[in-house]
């Protein structure tokens, strides 16, 4: 098993890789939680009536598997004409899919602020934006920082179904490994190694918050 | 807008197919959650239980399980495994891949669950005569499904999503990898995925509801 064929250029290649699995994490992160935000206020300003059509959208890609969406993805840019390349619609796809999860998340955070407090703040002569400024988005972030922890780690592990669109990230790369050098479990293992030491920290991270911000105990 | 024809007949006529693909989807997913709940019942106790390297196995599997992506867990299962001279076919990788990462999800929710439940009851049962094995058997599992069943529910429909990975395994039978072969002989790529969309979003829809009502039916006070 320690006699290996494995050489330092592909371990290069792997770490770019990997490389590729932080950039479409990242990105898909970043923009999920942007659209996440927006949409986790919208619905919890319109109500659960008015926010239908908005929640069933968001509920479709989470009860559809990533790949298919994917897949979606990409026939319908391709059909469109947008001339996508496979790592845009990768990224737009999986910001979609983030934003879903984070929307419920950031509902749940300012749900979770007692409408007394708000109340407070509002008769103290907070406009609505004050308000959600410096009142709601304090105490909700401290409610749901541990989830969107959660969701990151999730997005970063999910991120390996890019793939299937041809993106060269960190499972696809040592795919190829596999089949040149023929040893499976030894690449799959280094595979497993990065993997686990990009989430691993931030999920002890995102425990430690839990505890730490835990506001009963 | 689209300089595209739309031939939604071609992949409707396929739907046959399509939903015996569901069924069998939704069978991985069935026999998962059977393994999964099994294997995350012993990983449960495995961590209560005084012994360091039963602790320490547990600790692993659930660590590995939470912390790889499940794709790369049945591509262990499939690719990896061969250097101990198990070649799995597809079927058995994609089951075992999703078993693995349910056991470790599960066995999570199960110690949250445990952690719901207060010590006093132990300590009851134990009062009244029940041996150890007893009280965690007939008191503490039974309030422990009952606090984990809804995140279990959540874990079931992953599992049903999770089932779409099998087709870059080279899994043809299920919903996913009848629509990829479907797709790999007329190239409707949107149509035919789009109609799998559906039957994957109704499925997990289903199995919420059902899980609702059995929670209702069984849970309630």
């Amino acid at each position: 098993m320690f006699d290996t064929a494995l050489s330092w250029n592909d371990m290069i290649f792997l770490a770019q890789g990997a490389g590729m699995t932080l950039m479409v994490t990242a990105v898909a992160v970043l923009a999920g939680t942007v659209m996440g935000i927006v949409f986790g206020v919208l619905r919890y300003q319109l109500g659960t009536w008015w926010s239908l059509p908005l929640t069933f959208v968001l509920d479709i890609f989470r009860s559809v598997p990533l790949l298919i969406q994917l897949v979606l993805g990409n026939a319908f840019q391709a059909i469109a004409r947008l001339g996508w390349e496979p790592f845009t619609t990768s990224c737009v796809i999986l910001s979609l899919y983030t934003a879903a999860y984070c929307t419920e998340i950031v509902r749940g955070g300012i749900e979770a602020v007692p409408p007394t407090t708000r109340r407070a703040a509002r008769s103290l002569g907070l406009t609505w934006w004050g308000d959600m400024r410096y009142i709601v988005a304090p105490l909700a972030t401290r409610v749901s920082l541990p989830a969107w922890i959660g969701l990151t780690l999730g997005v970063l592990k999910d991120s390996a179904l890019v793939l299937w669109l041809g993106l060269i990230e960190l499972l696809r790369a040592s795919q190829i490994l596999v089949t040149r050098l023929q040893e499976p479990l030894f690449i799959l293992m280094i595979c497993g190694a990065i993997y686990f030491l990009l989430s691993f920290p931030i999920a002890r991270l995102g425990g430690y918050l839990e505890k730490r911000w835990s506001p009963h105990d | 807008m689209f300089n595209y024809t739309f031939r939604w007949n071609q992949a409707l006529n396929a739907l046959p197919q399509m939903l015996d693909g569901a069924l069998v989807t939704l069978q991985i997913a069935l026999l998962s959650m059977v393994i999964g709940v099994a294997v995350a019942v012993a990983l449960t106790l495995f961590r209560l239980s005084g012994n360091r390297v039963l602790r320490a196995i547990a600790a692993t599997w659930v660590e590995l399980a939470r912390n790889t992506p499940a794709l790369f867990q049945i591509y262990m299962a499939h690719f990896g495994l061969g250097a101990f001279g198990i070649h799995l076919s597809p079927y058995a990788s994609l089951l075992a891949g999703i078993a693995f990462n349910n056991a470790g999800y599960l066995a999570e929710n199960f110690r949250g669950a445990l952690k719901a439940i207060p010590d006093t009851q132990t300590r009851a049962a134990r009062s009244l005569g029940m041996p150890a094995g007893q009280a965690f058997r007939l008191i503490v599992m039974p309030q422990m499904f009952r606090v984990a069943f809804l995140p279990a529910t959540n874990q079931m429909v992953w599992a049903i999503l999770m089932t779409s990975l099998g087709v870059t395994v080279g899994m043809n039978t299920d919903l996913a990898g009848i629509t990829q072969e479907l797709n790999a002989r007329s190239f409707r790529t949107f149509e035919f995925f789009a109609i799998a969309a559906v039957i994957y979003y109704v499925i997990a829809k289903a199995v919420t509801l059902a899980a609702q009502a059995f929670a209702w039916r069984m849970f309630r006070y």
